[in-house]
């Protein structure tokens, strides 16, 4: 099972730039969640501050007791083990083949035979479909290819905490559908925590379970996704419908006059009733459900009274849409939140 | 969000002042130095590293340095010669020239080479990886750069500089005698005996630990430089001048250090 991952009011600055501040939230275990945001808002900074790759000024990230923020070194070191990362453009090493890449994390931390690394790493070429491209060097292959055995070496070592730096920048639609699968797939497989950082719509609606936005130099929300799909909150909405008309403009913040025009001119089309949120990505068939996603059904039943009206609506939908939500589906009536507690074991 | 101890000032940033940039990059410097000496006992030690950053740093220098030794040796040997000659004291040329050649000459040659052949390659490889986020990379898998490429890049410097300077000793004797007995007549037996007459062997021993330091000082400040190159392959190539220059400058000084106290502790055989 994953592990936790906490955040509590991390702030960091570039000199005298501030990147985002008071930034808190837990990445609860096993689950997949996404940090969403324009570009420019610091979602890499974050990614990179919660592997101490970075050392924000205040705040904590703590992973397994560790203190990635502030801890010693040699205890983040070893924590950082537990991690996979996948780079924005792969990060490969480029004096070493592909499966040297993918080989690495395994040669420097493990004693295993070369036999047995051969078959790991093929097994993880295999499942980001690199099969026949494993003696190329990284400078010889494509930007998506480099994308992909990324992840295959930040995968190798059987990672607790996944973390994917814009897997779709670079890869055409039909490879980011193929990538958001492979990532659920994966979430089935080793039960890790995620942590996918993205400006793109299709995998925000349909891989996380929870999901995150940064914007203007702060946590905007982060919660269940139904939270932020049905989120009324302008810029939200405003980024997971792609319009122009909100607060967020080209240059980060739109200025108050701009905004005051945009409101003469016409009201933004809204669709009436409630959003219907697209069906979250399930595990191909064959593989095990995802543990969680059954841990997060029950803790989301027992926020249900906290959260807003039509964020309520929408777990209750999703829970009872047919076909959907493993285990025992016994759903409670909308707006009995008591019946919640029957679901726990 | 709840106020926190600390946090009490949000609007308050410490603006870095320009004045003390040098510093902080001195202070940088020598934290690298600490911690490349501390990961040198960590195990495991990276051997093949090491052994390839040998092999490539003494391919790139050995031609190099001896190219240059044999001129160097001879312009020496011709200088004190021809002094020698208008003072009179024409049997010490030998002594003097390879006291100048082992001592000053040779491990300056082998920390210019180290630092523009050996170094500059070394800053330049560990740039690029620095901003491909190799590095990055590289600590995200719990591996630490700096024990992982620097530790071997920097004992393999230091080996080649050693073993260097003992090579450009001898070409840069061979050269200083070659010269003043074919050259300006000087009589090959009065020649070698003055070798014993001033020289002795804590020279030898000073020599080789100058090599040694400039070795260690070429290349942590390669890999600091390398390290932290600033934004983009421009970053890379002033990285690698910076690099260049910086070790030349403190490579004078510190043989100027290590000169005066070599010279004020060591009793001289000619007294």
């Amino acid at each position: 099972m994953g592990i936790e991952v906490v955040v509590e009011g991390l702030t960091k600055s570039f000199g005298g730039q501030n990147i985002w501040q008071d930034v808190t939230l837990t990445l609860p275990a096993g689950e997949v969640s996404v940090m969403l945001g324009p570009s420019g808002t610091g979602k890499t900074v974050f990614l990179k501050s919660l592997v101490g790759l970075l050392r924000p000024e205040r705040g904590r990230v703590l992973v397994d007791g560790v203190d990635m923020v502030g801890g010693p070194e040699r205890d983040v070191y070893e924590v950082r083990k537990l991690f996979g990362l996948m780079f924005q453009d792969g990060a490969l090493f480029g004096s070493m083949s592909l499966f040297d890449n993918v080989a690495f994390p395994l040669r420097e931390h493990t004693r295993r035979k070369e036999s047995e690394i051969r078959r790991i790493v093929m097994e993880r070429m295999d499942m980001v479909g690199l099969v026949g491209s494993e003696g190329k060097l990284p400078g010889e292959i494509s930007g998506g290819m480099r994308k992909r055995a990324g992840l295959a070496r930040a995968l190798v070592l059987d990672p607790q905490i996944v973390l994917c730096d814009e897997p779709d920048s670079g890869l055409d639609p039909v490879r980011t559908a193929y990538l958001s699968q492979l990532l659920i797939d994966l979430n089935a497989q080793i039960d890790a925590t995620m942590l996918i950082v993205t400006h793109n719509l299709d995998i925000a609606a349909t891989v996380p379970d929870n999901m995150g936005m940064l914007f203007l130099r702060r946590l905007v929300a982060f919660g269940p996704r139904e939270v932020l799909l049905t989120s009324e909150e302008p810029v939200v909405a405003q980024f997971l419908g792609g319009r122009r008309e909100g607060p967020i403009g080209m240059a980060e913040e739109k200025d108050a006059a701009a905004l005051a025009r945009e409101q003469d001119r016409a009201p933004a089309p809204r669709p009436d009733g409630p959003r219907r949120l697209a069906p979250q990505l399930e595990p191909s068939p064959g593989l095990p459900p995802r543990q969680g996603a059954l841990r997060r059904r029950e803790r989301v039943l027992g926020l249900l009274d906290t959260l807003p009206g039509a964020a309520r609506d929408a777990v209750l939908r999703g829970h009872t849409a047919p076909g959907r939500a493993p285990g025992p589906d016994a759903s409670p009536a909308p707006g009995h939140p008591p019946a919640a507690d029957g679901v726990r074991p | 969000m709840t106020a926190r101890p600390g946090a009490a000032s949000p609007g308050r940033e410490r603006t870095p002042s320009r004045a003390l940039a040098p510093l902080r990059e001195t202070g940088r410097l020598f934290a690298l130095a600490a911690a490349v000496v501390r990961a040198v006992f960590r195990r495991p030690f990276q051997f093949r590293e090491f052994v390839e950053q040998f092999w490539f740093i003494a391919g790139v220098t050995v031609l190099p340095a001896a190219l240059v030794s044999i001129p160097f040796g001879a312009v020496i040997a011709l200088q004190i010669g021809s002094l020698t000659q208008q003072l009179g004291a024409q049997s010490f040329t030998g002594g003097a020239s390879v006291l100048a050649v082992v001592q000053q000459a040779s491990p300056l040659i082998v920390a210019l080479l180290i630092a523009g052949a050996g170094g500059s390659a070394i800053c330049a490889d560990l740039g690029s990886r620095s901003i491909r986020e190799e590095l990055d990379a590289m600590e995200v898998m719990g591996i630490s750069p700096v024990q992982r490429l620097v530790v071997p890049r920097v004992l393999a410097t230091m080996l080649v500089a050693v073993l260097l300077n003992g090579m450009v000793s001898v070409v840069g004797t061979l050269g200083g005698y070659f010269f003043n007995v074919v050259m300006q007549d000087g009589t090959p037996g009065a020649y070698l005996a003055s070798f014993s007459a001033l020289a002795q062997l804590p020279d030898l021993y000073i020599s080789e630990f100058k090599a040694l330091v400039f070795g260690f000082i070429a290349g942590v400040v390669a890999a600091h430089r390398g390290l932290n190159p600033r934004g983009g392959p421009k970053g890379v190539g002033d990285a690698v001048n910076q690099s260049v220059v910086i070790t030349f400058l403190l490579l004078f000084f510190v043989n100027m250090v290590l000169t005066a106290v070599y010279l004020e502790t060591v009793p001289p055989k000619g007294g």
